[in-house]
């Protein structure tokens, strides 16, 4: 093994147990660590100090592609590409093409936003330390973890195992990096 | 609360915040089942043995849905001709079809989006099943338009991609509209059920790999990403869900909108009404809370699922196929109204040839079915008696059926000039086509049901009380059976 390890991890039982633990690891000033869940638990963000997710930038954007891409497609295959006339009707309007926009500006924005969260998630990463460690099982399952990561310059191995053991953390390990 | 209790006395008149009265909740997992046990409960049905039932159902739908291969076949080589359109009736079963299926889907997608957005946490245990009912109807409706084109291989020419002579699709035709809503839904509708199901193939990814199945645990693992349960992943991860589902509102409800402007948009009398809209979707959300109940009722029955589908699941399914229902009767009745109202003798004739003349079967069949039949929902009994509640749901699916019948045939077969009316009939081809599309997505439900977690396993979790970070965190108190083995 590794002379460093990646990180320790401890285990919760319960839903609060966590939630308190994570505000004792945020208040104790770690940046590198996390929290292993098997459900999305409310109001946890806040209390492990994680901003507000990036993901609605990248959603913004894909709508704004996808509207201009839907309007001009339509204005250039209607309007300068080949000008046909259809029951009288102008070369281009908004109106009629503002359907197949709003669907293209739905779409996009479906796709800007999954590419969005995987982006900004770095997945798929299908290794990681975490995945090797035996305690994924039940932290998929029903019980919830906390990570702290060697690489947080405040990382030392004693004292945050001791922050974790006061937290309320149970079955301590060090996770191989 | 004890602490409100006691503390009453030095309350200020005025306060600091207002406390939301405590309003009791129902409960949306029964028994005080632990995280453990859903997990254990919803992986079970794809970890166990493949139950003889499934392969029983499996190869019938496989027979069934060779009905639609086989038919499809015939139309390909044979042409268009071998359906039972003639002038005046040029659309029939195979618009029928599409807006049926179509129709269909869309309750998966109220689930899904529109019940997260307005944070119905019901939704939870039915939503991902709804969402697969969603991706396999709007499968079933494909095959029709595409199919209907005749020459099939022409079929790319929906797509903006310019023909031989170089012509464009044209963009102020509905139809082209329709292409560009149904294809959205479509690829919107297996994303956002792709990113419900990612936490849970970890899940399984993981279960598998302990239990020794590497091959499994590799596939599971493979769609997965590598999906660890990181709350720092949980944080963007909730934020495109809640992205997808207000994207996917106003997708489900342009995409029957669009599908009615390609009647409304018309001129032909009966079709030609501003209600089509609103009357569609309500139709739609109907047709598809019918179509949710058909199949999740035996669902629960079979994997024992009566503490995750609870009767207050159930009531609130009919609760919404009544609203619906009754919504769609309002808008059968507002047309003749309208249709009077509005003092054009066409129009008038169109509805009164509709409840009277030769298609009046059709158009009774379907007042009973769509109006008739959700008013039973009325009542606590009913809706408390699973066995009536599945009846009832397949006339509301068969009803609907007709409601398209009617409104798409009945207005075609009498044009404006008597001397080119006419009566369809189908053909034994779009008979056995249409019938074989229950077989191809019965064979995609089988299938998903024995490989995909049929719930969400995350977001059932995430509204048990046990998940709540301010409570107790106790789970399974007041159950004997878990009281030994659970936390404290």
């Amino acid at each position: 093994m590794a002379a460093k390890p990646y990180g320790l991890i401890a285990t919760f039982d319960t839903t609060p147990a966590v939630y308190h633990a994570a505000e004792k690891v945020r208040d104790a000033g770690y940046k590198n660590w996390d929290c292993i869940t098997p459900f999305p638990i409310h109001g946890l963000d806040k209390a492990m100090g994680v901003k507000r997710s990036h993901v609605p930038k990248f959603s913004l954007l894909g709508g704004i592609i996808g509207f201009t891409a839907g309007m001009s497609l339509i204005y250039w295959s209607s309007a300068i590409d080949y000008p046909l006339i259809v029951g009288g009707k102008p070369y281009f309007s908004p109106l009629f093409a503002f359907p197949v926009s709003y669907e293209l500006t739905i779409l996009f924005t479906a796709f800007a936003t999954i590419i969005g969260m995987f982006v900004l998630n770095r997945l798929p990463m299908h290794y990681h330390p975490v995945l090797k460690s035996s305690k994924i099982l039940s932290g998929m399952d029903d019980k919830f973890h906390i990570v702290v990561e060697a690489s947080d310059p405040k990382f030392n191995l004693a004292h945050t195992k001791a922050l974790l053991e006061q937290a309320g953390g149970k079955d301590i390990q060090e996770l191989e990096a | 609360m004890a602490a409100h209790a006691h503390s009453t006395a030095a309350q200020p008149a005025i306060l600091n915040e207002v406390n939301p009265t405590p309003f009791p909740r129902a409960t949306l997992v029964e028994n005080n089942r632990s995280f453990g046990w859903v997990t254990d409960k919803i992986c079970g049905i794809i970890e166990g043995k493949t139950p003889t039932w499934w392969w029983v159902c499996f190869i019938l739908a496989c027979f069934v849905a060779s009905f639609t291969v086989a038919g499809i076949t015939y139309l390909v080589a044979a042409g268009v001709g071998v359906w039972g359109h003639a002038n005046p009736v040029n659309w029939a079963w195979d618009i029928v079809n599409f807006v049926f299926w179509i129709g269909i889907g869309h309750a998966g997608t109220l689930i899904s989006a529109i019940l997260c957005l307005l944070r119905q946490k019901w939704r939870t245990s039915i939503n991902r099943a709804a969402e697969a009912m969603t991706i396999f109807a709007v499968v079933c409706a494909g095959i029709f338009p595409v199919f209907h084109v005749g020459r099939v291989w022409f079929a790319w020419y929906l797509f903006p991609i310019p023909n031989s002579n170089e012509i464009w699709q044209n963009y102020r035709s509905p139809l082209e509209w329709d292409v560009f809503a149904v294809s959205t839904y479509g690829t919107v509708s297996v994303l956002f059920w792709y990113v419900g199901l990612l936490p849970d193939l970890a899940v399984l990814r993981d279960r598998f790999f302990v239990a020794g199945k590497k091959v499994r645990s590799f596939l599971y693992g493979l769609f997965a990403m590598g999906w660890r349960g990181s709350n720092r992943h949980w944080s963007n991860y909730e934020m495109a869900y809640l992205i997808l589902a207000g994207v996917s509102t106003p997708l489900v409800l342009s995409v029957h909108t669009i599908v009615s402007f390609d009647f409304a948009v018309s001129l032909l009398p009966g079709w030609h009404t501003t209600i089509f809209p609103p009357y569609f979707v309500a139709g739609a959300i109907f047709s598809g809370f019918g179509m949710v109940l058909t199949l999740m009722l035996p669902l629960r029955a079979i994997y024992g699922m009566q503490d995750l589908i609870t009767q207050y699941h159930i009531d609130c399914m009919c609760k919404i196929v009544l609203a619906t229902g009754t919504i769609v009767g309002y808008a059968y009745g507002m047309e003749f109204f309208i249709a009077w109202y509005g003092a054009n003798p066409n129009e008038g004739f169109a509805f009164i040839n509709r409840a009277f003349g030769h298609y009046a079967w059709a158009y009774w069949i379907m007042i009973s079915c769509n109006v008739i039949t959700p008013q039973f929902f009325w009542f606590k009994k009913v809706r408390e008696n699973t066995a009536l509640v599945w009846i009832l749901s397949i006339f509301v699916n068969v009803g609907m059926w007709f409601e398209r019948f009617v409104i798409i045939v009945t207005s075609l077969a009498r044009d404006f000039l008597p001397s080119s009316w006419g009566y369809y009939s189908p053909s034994i081809v779009e008979i056995f086509t249409f019938f074989g599309t229950f077989g191809v997505f019965s064979v995609l439900f089988l299938l998903f049901i024995r490989f995909l977690p049929v719930m969400p396993m995350a977001e059932i979790k995430s509204v048990m009380p046990a998940a709540d970070p301010h409570g107790d965190g106790v789970i399974g108190h007041g159950d004997p059976d878990l009281a030994h083995s659970k936390l404290h």
